[in-house]
C-alpha cells in the first residue's frame, strides 16, 4: 500500500456512492459541514459533490487558516516586516493574502524582505544563518501546524537563537465548531472531522458535539474513498438515530492523538482570552499565544504592533461564505471583482478556501453544464 | 494548509537534539523531523506537514479500512439486485 491510489479506486468509489444513495432517505434533505478546508478542496478538486445524491448539501467550515485571518493580523505583522533590518518569513499560501496596504508579496514588491518557506524551521535557519538580521515566522494554522511552530521555538530556546521570533496566529479548532453550532442562522445535521488536526488532538475533543448537540461527527481521510465512506458513515448513524464520534481515518489518526505534539505546544502556547475570525467575530479561547517564558521570541512583544481592526470589504461576503450560509457563487463579488489572480477576500487565495476551490473546479464546469444539451 | 502527505522513510539518523529522517514523497524526497513520531523507523510510512512527522501510518488500519470499503460495496450490490 501507497495510502493514496488504493482509495482513489474508482470502481470502489462508483459501489461506495451507490451505497450512499440507498442509504440517504430521499424524503429528507441532509447538510454535513466539511469543518476542514483540506475536505473542502478534494471535494471540489474530485467531483465528489457529483457522485452524492441532490438531497445532501456540503456546507464549507471554517478550517482554512488562512481565511479565517483577519485583515487587521496581516497589516500587522506586515508593520513589522518594515521595520528595518527584519525578514519576514510565511508560508507560500499567505503570501498573496490581500492586507490594507496590499499583500505580503506587494510588500516585497516594493522593496520589504519578504520570503516564503516550507516550514517553521526554516525560518529559524534562516535566523541563523543571517546573525545580522532579525528573522520574523508569520505563523498560521491549527492544531496540524501549531506543535511544529512550538518545537522550533523549543529549539531557538535551546539554541539561544535571539533575532528570530513568531507572530502567532495560531487558532483552535473546537471553539470555531462550537460558535457555529451556536449561529442561530446554521443548521447542520453532522460533521465531517478534520483529519489532520486529529492527528494532533484525537477524537475525543469532538465527543460533546455528539453527546451535547447530538450531531454524529466522522473524523475523516481526504482521498475521494476516504470521503464517501465518512458520509456514509454519517448517514448510518442518522438512519440509526445515533450520534456518535467515529474514526474513519484511523490508518492515520489515533484516538488519542500526538501525545508529543501535545506537549510541545503545551510547553510553548498559552489560550488568548479571545481572538477575532474572519467573519465570525471575537470567539473566546480560540487561539494560542506564546506563553511569558516565550516572550523573548514573540513579535507581538518585541517589535510595536499598531493592532488597527479592520473591517473587510463591504460587498465581499466572505464571512457568510466561512459560516457556510452562502455558497461561493452567491456572493455578489465571486468570479468579477474577485478572482485568485486578484482577490479581494482571503477565501479566494488559499487553495483550501471555499471560493478558490469553487473557481478552478466547479465555476468553469458549471458554464460547461449550462450549454443546452 | 492543513494539507499533509504520507511518505516513505528512507533513512534517519541523529543531529543534535532532533532525529531527522530523508523521507521519499513520490519521486522527490524531503528532509522531514521524526521529533513527533519518535517510534518510526526505516521503512514505515510517516505523515509530514511542514516538515515534521505528525502520524506513523498504521498499515492494518489501513487495510481494515479498505476491506471495509469493499465490503461496504458488495452490500450495496447485493442489495441493488445487480451481478
Amino acid at each position: 500500500m501507497k495510502y493514496i491510489d488504493e482509495f482513489r479506486e474508482p470502481e470502489l468509489i462508483a459501489r461506495t456512492s451507490a451505497e450512499i444513495r440507498r442509504l440517504a432517505d430521499p424524503a429528507r434533505h441532509y447538510r454535513f459541514m466539511e469543518v476542514c478546508g483540506g475536505h473542502t478542496h478534494a471535494i471540489y478538486r474530485f467531483g465528489l459533490k457529483d457522485l452524492l445524491p441532490p438531497n445532501i448539501e456540503l456546507v464549507h467550515g471554517p478550517g482554512c487558516p488562512v481565511c479565517v485571518l483577519p485583515m487587521g493580523r496581516i497589516d500587522d505583522g506586515l508593520a513589522i516586516a518594515a521595520q528595518g533590518g527584519v525578514v519576514f518569513t510565511a508560508f507560500g499560501d499567505m503570501m498573496r493574502v490581500p492586507g490594507t496596504q496590499g499583500s505580503p508579496l506587494e510588500h516585497k514588491a516594493r522593496g520589504a524582505d519578504i520570503r516564503i518557506v516550507y516550514s517553521p524551521a526554516d525560518a529559524l535557519k534562516l535566523a541563523r544563518a543571517n546573525p545580522e538580521k532579525h528573522v520574523m515566522f508569520f505563523a498560521i494554522g491549527f492544531e496540524t501546524t501549531a506543535p511544529s511552530t512550538a518545537l522550533t521555538l523549543m529549539r531557538a530556546n535551546a539554541e539561544g537563537v535571539r533575532n528570530f521570533s513568531v507572530f502567532c496566529n495560531h487558532v483552535t479548532i473546537i471553539p470555531a465548531i462550537r460558535a457555529i453550532l451556536d449561529s442561530p442562522d446554521m443548521r447542520i445535521d453532522a460533521f465531517i472531522g478534520p483529519g489532520h488536526v486529529s492527528t494532533v488532538i484525537g477524537c475525543r475533543p469532538y465527543e460533546w458535539i455528539a453527546r451535547h448537540e447530538g450531531k454524529p461527527i466522522v473524523v475523516s481521510g481526504f482521498e475521494p474513498l476516504d470521503v464517501l465512506q465518512s458520509v456514509a458513515m454519517l448517514l448510518r448513524q442518522l438512519r440509526a438515530k445515533e450520534a456518535k464520534v467515529e474514526n474513519q481515518y484511523r490508518r492515520v489518526v489515533p484516538w488519542e492523538g500526538n501525545r508529543a505534539a501535545l506537549r510541545a505546544m503545551a510547553e510553548v502556547f498559552t489560550l488568548r482570552s479571545y481572538f477575532e475570525w474572519r467573519g465570525m467575530g471575537f470567539i473566546s479561547q480560540s487561539a494560542l499565544a506564546l506563553r511569558d517564558s516565550y516572550a523573548e521570541w514573540d513579535a507581538e512583544r518585541r517589535f510595536s504592533v499598531p493592532g488597527i481592526r479592520v473591517t473587510d470589504p463591504k460587498a465581499a461576503q466572505c464571512g457568510e461564505v466561512l459560516k457556510g450560509v452562502l455558497k461561493p457563487a452567491q456572493c455578489k463579488l465571486f468570479g468579477n471583482e474577485c478572482t485568485p489572480e486578484r482577490p479581494v477576500g482571503a477565501l479566494m487565495v488559499s487553495s483550501e478556501g471555499a471560493c478558490a476551490a469553487y473557481y478552478q473546479y466547479e465555476h468553469r464546469k458549471s458554464a460547461l453544464v449550462s450549454i443546452p444539451a | 494548509m492543513c494539507l499533509a502527505i504520507p511518505g516513505k522513510i528512507l533513512e534517519a539518523s541523529s543531529v543534535g537534539l532532533n532525529r531527522i529522517a530523508t523521507v521519499q514523497f513520490g519521486g522527490i524526497t524531503r528532509q522531514i523531523y521524526l521529533d513527533f513520531v519518535p517510534d518510526a523507523n526505516p521503512g514505515d510510512y510517516v505523515l509530514a506537514h511542514v516538515g515534521f512527522a505528525l502520524s506513523v501510518i498504521d498499515q492494518g488500519e489501513a487495510e481494515r479500512t479498505y476491506a471495509l470499503l469493499e465490503e461496504m460495496g458488495a452490500l450495496a450490490e447485493d442489495e441493488r439486485g445487480e451481478r
